[in-house]
């Protein structure tokens, strides 16, 4: 705030006009201090050519208004891009599943865009469930943004695009996952704590929009379209398909947007339904993979029963409300066993935006606000089954 | 930030909207969706209105991406150019749904049009100047700031401070006395 009064560190004291003329932008602002205000009124009055120059900067002062437009609303662009594809369709389509992946980080982008430098530090408190308890890791802004670049990274390299980590000296091993990665990243030095995280990250999301609508278009046929679709990316430990991985990197992308919009204290929206849809859905195609690990280290019960792959086994009923909802019926036994509705021994009924809350691990297990029916061990194991989704 | 793209990226741009690339249609819009929105809010001065003139100014480009020629000057500009020209015919049109007009409401209407012409040059100013110049305004203006706090948080001398506040300010009063920007293409109005 301006203090009205402040005398500052010089005084102003018999100014010349030099000194005035310069004064004239920070007065056209009532930005100095009251004693110059006033020397620089009382020259106005016997000085022509600096009042003439007072007027315009005031006048000009006039044009400036307060930012109406910083928060354009998210919806706008997804109305404009599908009016001018109707129009004119697309030689070069998005695929549809790195749809979300586009439009949350073009929200993210949108977000941070107008942030002011200090906001760029403010700390932010990233947390998980690391398949025991909540973990928690401090950084700020910035920092997350640079977890997104050197996450997302992974799907760049998958790609073929550069790898946002400098190739020397990296004390990382090709199977590094996106905690290593993250740790690597934040460990290089204090610069990219600024607004200067924002530039590589967003090329790099718009370079991975490009190349891999490019890679589905120039591989012609659906089945070779779907074959791409299929590549695999490394996730340090485990792969995802490209279309999985697109769509995880949109569900990060939107939780850490939510993570930075509450430490900014700005309000932030909830994906598209349909967006919305595709995320739980990669969740809940990932459960039964999860629920076998914590089964296999000894984290969940012991399967009840080994059936044969393909064969139907005991399944889950996970019901999803609300906007992206829907029902997936899942193995509880073994990943590879079916899911069969009149098998279903446990029925767990949740709102999409708390299962994905539950799945980025920032609700602990038993505290999700779950409707649940059937049998109580396999409904508490397929809870944190749920959590242990996330990750740094 | 927002000030001019490189040449070479506006020509990139351009022939891969001839192209036909999704992708470069949703990075032309996170571009520059903002100062077309802005300008369109500055002359239209309604959110809905601006949101229709967005829309036009996107398909149009969309749809005739030879329209722009890299040759003439930064697509930023062209842009600015053709987000006013289409924001201020849709002011025109909506006092034309209005009914017939006297003299005196047609002469109201064209200084209406001129003073949002000014405002939206101004905004244009303001998005395109040097960003330094750009952040001492901000400072003193949006966070109100005097000129020894700005010349603080931008770590110059307070003359500094006091220079970009005035040359600022200078530049943004040229939109007051300059003429409208440089029409786009005889063909590119939507």
């Amino acid at each position: 705030m301006n203090t009205p009064g402040h005398p500052g560190p010089h005084p102003p004291r018999d100014l010349d006009h030099t000194v005035l003329k310069s004064l004239l932008g920070a007065w056209a602002l009532a930005a100095c201090s009251a004693e110059e205000t006033a020397a620089v009124e009382a020259h106005l009055t016997d000085c022509a050519p600096c009042a003439d120059e007072a007027l315009r900067l005031r006048d000009a002062v006039g044009l400036l208004h307060a930012e109406d437009s910083l928060d354009l609303d998210p919806g706008l662009r997804t109305r404009v891009l599908e009016n001018c594809l109707g129009r004119r369709p697309a030689r070069v389509p998005l695929p549809d599943w790195a749809a979300p992946y586009d439009a949350e980080t073009a929200r993210l982008d949108a977000l941070l865009r107008d942030m002011a430098e200090e906001e760029w530090r403010t700390p932010v408190r990233l947390r998980w469930f690391d398949g025991m308890r909540q973990a928690t890791r401090e950084t700020t802004v910035a920092g997350v943004v640079g977890h997104l670049l050197v996450v997302d990274g992974l799907v760049a390299t998958g790609l073929g695009l550069p790898d946002p980590l400098p190739p020397d000296p990296l004390p990382l091993d090709h199977e590094a996952g996106p905690h290593d990665r993250t740790e690597f990243y934040w460990a290089l030095d204090g610069s990219h704590h600024h607004a200067a995280a924002r530039e590589p990250w967003r090329a790099q999301s718009h370079a991975m929009i490009r190349d891999v609508s490019f890679l589905v278009a120039d591989n012609g046929d659906a089945d070779a379209g779907t074959a791409v679709s299929e590549r695999l990316i490394p996730y340090g430990g485990h792969s995802l398909p490209l279309r999985d991985a697109f769509l995880d990197r949109a569900f990060e992308c939107w939780m850490h947007a939510e993570d930075i919009a509450e430490a900014v204290d700005y309000p932030y929206e909830p994906p598209v339904p349909a967006h919305l849809g595709r995320l739980v859905d990669l969740a809940a195609r990932l459960l039964p993979d999860a629920l076998a690990a914590r089964r296999r280290a000894g984290l969940a019960a012991p399967p009840r029963a080994l059936g044969a792959t393909g064969a139907p086994g005991r399944t889950l009923h996970l019901e999803i409300e609300g906007g992206g909802g829907g029902d997936w019926y899942l193995p509880l036994d073994s990943p590879g066993a079916r899911a069969s509705p009149e098998q279903t021994v446990a029925h767990i009924v949740l709102d999409g935006l708390e299962f994905c809350q539950l799945a980025a691990g920032h609700v602990p297990p038993l505290e999700a606000a779950a409707g649940q029916d059937g049998d109580r061990e396999e409904i508490r194991d397929v809870l944190f089954a749920v959590a242990s989704l996330s990750r740094l | 930030m927002a000030s001019d793209t490189p040449p070479r990226w506006d020509r990139k741009m351009q022939q891969r909207l001839v192209h036909g690339e999704a992708a470069a249609l949703g990075e032309l819009y996170d571009r520059f969706a903002s100062l077309v929105h802005s300008l369109a809010h500055r002359v239209l001065d309604d959110d809905e209105a601006a949101d229709r003139a967005t829309q036009d100014v996107f398909s149009y480009i969309w749809e005739h991406p030879h329209a722009y020629d890299p040759r003439e000057g930064p697509l930023r500009s062209w842009i600015a150019a053709l987000t006013q020209r289409t924001a201020t015919d849709r002011l025109r049109r909506r006092h034309l749904d209005d009914g017939p007009t006297t003299p005196e409401q047609a002469e109201r209407l064209e200084e209406q049009v001129q003073a949002a012409a000014t405002a939206a040059r101004a905004d244009y100013i303001v998005t395109s100047m040097p960003a330094p110049l750009r952040a001492a305004l901000e400072l003193a203006y949006h966070q109100r700031r005097d000129y020894r706090q700005t010349a603080d948080s931008l770590g110059v001398t307070e003359d500094e401070a006091r220079r970009r506040l005035r040359l600022g300010l200078q530049l943004l009063s040229s939109a007051m006395t300059q003429p409208a920007l440089a029409p786009p293409g005889r063909e590119s109005r939507p």
